[in-house]
């Protein structure tokens, strides 16, 4: 994905909360997103699957690409329009929130849920891929006895790695995580972080974090962002080790935040 | 002595929750009283026409089960509108005051309108008016309970669904009312035990019929008008009748509110 | 695509509402037109309901007989100008309530309607309720709010709630037979009168001031209560100086709307109130307010009877629109998401 010259204003805002940035999110790497609230990291995050659309009225410039992977080419997801064309985007860039957000159905209903938005109706095939995609969010072995039990009895860490399987079921390209640690346990957050580097071997992830060791650990490339502007944008070790901007330094040493 | 003020207030306040519990057991108790002694099974078995309460028992059902029909869709749809797609849209918001003020509306007023509009045309009352007027009724009530839960339910939940490529309706049926089933379906619950109560918007749309009815184009048999014109007549034995009917009719609709409390409750995560 | 149609769907029955109420103001309005045109606003000070009053010889051009079934298409009314000594040529068609036109006389006559009677019944019943049920709708939910522990102030708060789901009807059948004797007793006078209406009324929409109250005192913050105890104040003194000027708004809201729904409740006051057509003149007197005015006359009134009930039904309509408006837009601004 490439962010080019991307600026965001929210609806009735006076200024906009993103000013021309520019990001490359890599293929099948770690990207992280940090800086103190309210730098837009979240904004920017969630322009990259156009979920501002459900509010009307905000206002985008610049472009943000997205590689087919059938065409090779880079298409401009801010000129998506059509219903078809947004779905698609989404099913192609997968989303995973602050808090867990379990649908209230069945373990198995939620894996399933977007593979039956994709006219999967193949009840082996659906089974197939469900379990795969619980493998892949290391939580197989706890559920496959009850799958067809209430998804709201899992515990939070659980929920949450339901939330991956379901939106890595779809296969899509991109995945992003909005803080998808800071509501959890410690233990939990390190099964997820793990599961994280897991997974980009299949997926390109961007990830936003308030916590700056979460970042150092499991991101290749780290973008510092401060009042909606991108400061610094570098491989993880660069940002965290040698920063070349004073504000990034700063921010990382923890004079302010 | 400001102890003295406080003491002296916090009892009277008290007091005041117990004038409340009083009026409440006395007007259950009368109920009960003066109801089981007129109660026996063939109220059950006979029509009004025969001194029972059969006709007058399965009309009230009737016409709030038709009401039911065209209300709840009506007022859930509603709902979902200014919750869902209109949300913060003028339009919504005007609806959405419209619908509360509509709720505390006098119901002789649209018993009024329905009598205007549904039975003066067509000559006469009839079952359909009586729905009617009810179904008015009910509209805003469903329209406020839908909505209020809705918005109990986190918008992550929402943006989660939209972010699998779901598109909105999908996300509202299968994700967003199924987190507030619950709450939904006990505000129907509510809706449903208080027009099954009314008499106002009955009196002059469906009036109230002797006999056994299922024929909803004449005036149809309503428990609630029936109670009316029994508690005016003349005859002790018609007065009986009309206790005994209100103690049925009260039962029914504590069932119904205490069951959809309870409800509520249970499901509580 | 279904998503599309659904939007339509979901945005017409949101619609629905406003037709619906635009639909019945228009309603009303046109089914009291005739009433409207012939006796104006002197409609709303007059006290005479269903009088045959003589008409002068000059003004005896017209009168007017409103046929009720075309009344409703768009209000159109058949104007029959009668010039007529013998009143059995007006029989067939002028359905005044119940009675009989035998007319001595030669002279002739109109019915004269006017609806101070019930507006002031309504008005005199309301009130009383009010003075009634604020102050234990208050005590109660400061009971229910602030000094009940929960294990009481869950049931209670259920009673109160049951109290309310009780059908007017049933609250007029016991109003009717045990509550008004002992009033009458206590307060000499009649049995079905303002007051016994007044109060019964009150103890029917105790149960509402009482929530809404509750929930207006509820959304006081705890710290603020909890700064006042720190300095020593007593329940009563955080009550007063905290809670209530706090939710002050809430509470005058849930008043005014307590009292728009008192306006326009029908049965229990058609139970007691007596429904006498006369202005009372002891708190003790039967009279009649505009729903029982209303619930009593419909079935058997036609023509300019009929429009003078779709008048006052009018006048209802609007006065408790406004109440309640009032109460939801200055006092009861709350925030839905």
């Amino acid at each position: 994905m490439k962010v080019e010259n991307f600026s965001f204003t929210y609806a009735g805002a006076l200024k906009p909360s993103l000013r021309g940035i520019n990001l490359p999110i890599m293929q099948n790497k770690i990207t992280a997103l940090i800086g103190p609230s309210g730098c837009g990291k979240s904004t920017l995050l969630r322009s990259m699957n156009r979920i501002h659309d459900l509010y009307p009225g905000n206002k985008y410039e610049g472009k943000i690409e997205l590689l087919n992977l059938e065409t090779g080419e880079f298409e401009n997801i801010l000129e998506i329009k059509k219903e078809n064309d947004f779905i698609r985007l989404r099913q192609n860039v997968g989303m995973i929130f602050q808090k867990p957000t379990p649908f209230p159905m069945s373990i198995f209903d939620n894996v399933a849920y977007g593979l039956k938005i994709m006219g999967i109706k193949n009840k082996s095939e659906l089974a197939d891929r469900v379990e795969n995609a619980l493998k892949g969010a290391a939580l197989w072995k706890e559920v496959h006895d009850r799958l067809n039990k209430s998804a709201m009895g899992l515990s939070g860490g659980q929920q949450q790695r339901l939330c991956i399987a379901r939106a890595v079921a779809v296969k899509p390209e991109v995945l992003l995580f909005d803080e998808p640690t800071s509501a959890l346990d410690p233990i939990s957050t390190g099964a997820i972080e793990e599961l994280i580097v897991e997974l980009k071997k299949d997926v390109s992830i961007a990830i936003v974090t308030h916590n700056m060791q979460q970042a150092s650990r499991i991101s290749d490339y780290t973008a510092f962002m401060y009042l909606g502007d991108l400061v610094e944008y570098d491989e993880t070790e660069t940002i965290f080790l040698n920063p070349k901007i004073k504000q990034t330094e700063d921010y990382i040493t923890g004079r302010f935040g | 002595m400001r102890l003295v003020v406080n003491k002296i207030v916090l009892g009277l306040s008290v007091f005041a929750a117990l004038l409340g519990l009083v009026f409440l057991g006395w007007i259950l108790v009368t109920l009960f009283l003066k109801g089981m002694t007129a109660m026996n099974l063939s109220l059950f078995t006979h029509d009004l026409v025969d001194n029972g309460l059969r006709n007058l028992i399965v009309g009230q059902f009737v016409l709030a089960g038709l009401a039911s029909l065209i209300g709840i869709p009506l007022g859930m749809v509603a709902g979902i509108y200014l919750r869902e797609y209109g949300y913060g849209s003028r339009f919504a918001e005007l609806i959405r005051d419209l619908s509360d003020i509509m709720m505390s509306a006098p119901s002789i007023v649209i018993g009024a309108f329905v009598y205007a509009v549904a039975v003066i045309p067509f000559g006469g009352p009839s079952g359909f008016a009586g729905a009617f007027a009810l179904a008015i009724m009910m509209i805003p009530i469903v329209i406020n309970t839908t909505d209020s839960m809705l918005s109990l339910v986190p918008k992550e939940l929402r943006e989660a669904g939209i972010a699998l490529g779901a598109s909105k309706y999908k996300v509202i049926f299968d994700i967003v009312i199924r987190a507030a089933k619950v709450g939904i379906m006990t505000g129907i619950l509510l809706s449903f035990a208080r027009i099954i109560g009314e008499t106002a918007p009955l009196l002059f749309t469906s009036e109230t019929s002797n006999y056994f009815t299922l024929d909803l184009t004449e005036s149809f048999p309503s428990m609630t008008v029936s109670i009316y014109n029994l508690a005016n007549e003349p005859e002790e034995s018609a007065r009986d009748l009309a206790w005994a009917a209100s103690l049925i009719l009260t039962v029914l609709v504590l069932v119904i509110n205490l069951t959809g409390r309870y409800v509520t409750r249970n499901k509580h995560k | 695509m279904l998503e599309k149609l659904f939007q339509k769907i979901s945005l017409g029955s949101a619609s629905f509402v406003l037709v619906l109420l635009i639909g019945i103001f228009v309603t009303l309005f046109l089914a009291a037109k005739p009433a409207i045109d012939e006796f104006g606003l002197h409609f709303l000070v007059d006290p005479r309901w269903n009088t045959e009053v003589p008409v002068e010889n000059s003004d005896m051009t017209k009168e007017p007989q409103a046929v009720s079934s075309s009344m409703m298409q768009d209000g159109v009314t058949t104007d029959d100008v009668v010039e007529d000594e013998e009143d059995d040529l007006l029989a067939d068609d002028e359905d005044l309530l119940g009675d009989d036109e035998d007319l001595e006389g030669e002279k002739a006559t109109k019915t004269v309607y006017g609806g101070l009677v019930p507006i002031v019944g309504t008005i005199l019943s309301t009130l009383i309720a009010m003075l009634f049920a604020v102050p234990i709708a208050m005590g109660i939910a400061v009971f229910l709010a602030e000094i009940a522990p929960k294990n009481i102030s869950t049931p209670v708060g259920i009673a109160i709630e049951l109290l309310a789901a009780i059908p007017s009807i049933i609250f007029g059948m016991w109003g009717l037979f045990y509550f008004a004797p002992i009033i009458s007793d206590i307060f000499g006078g009649y049995q079905v009168s303002l007051l016994t209406a007044g109060l019964v009324l009150g103890i029917m929409i105790l149960p509402f001031m009482a929530a809404i109250t509750r929930d207006s005192m509820n959304t006081t913050p705890d710290i603020l209560k909890e700064s006042a105890y720190a300095l020593g104040a007593t329940k009563f003194e955080v009550i007063k100086d905290v809670i209530f000027p706090y939710s002050k708004v809430g509470i005058i809201g849930s008043i005014i709307l307590s009292l728009g729904r008192a306006l326009g409740e029908t049965m229990a006051v058609a139970f007691l109130i007596g429904a006498v057509y006369q202005l009372p003149e002891k708190i003790t007197d039967p009279t009649i307010s505009i729903p029982v005015a209303m619930a009593v006359n419909f079935g058997e009134a036609s023509g300019l009877g009929e429009s003078a009930l779709f008048y006052l039904g009018l006048i209802l309509f609007v006065f408790s629109f406004g109440v309640i408006s009032l109460a939801k837009f200055y006092f009861l601004k709350r925030n839905k998401g």
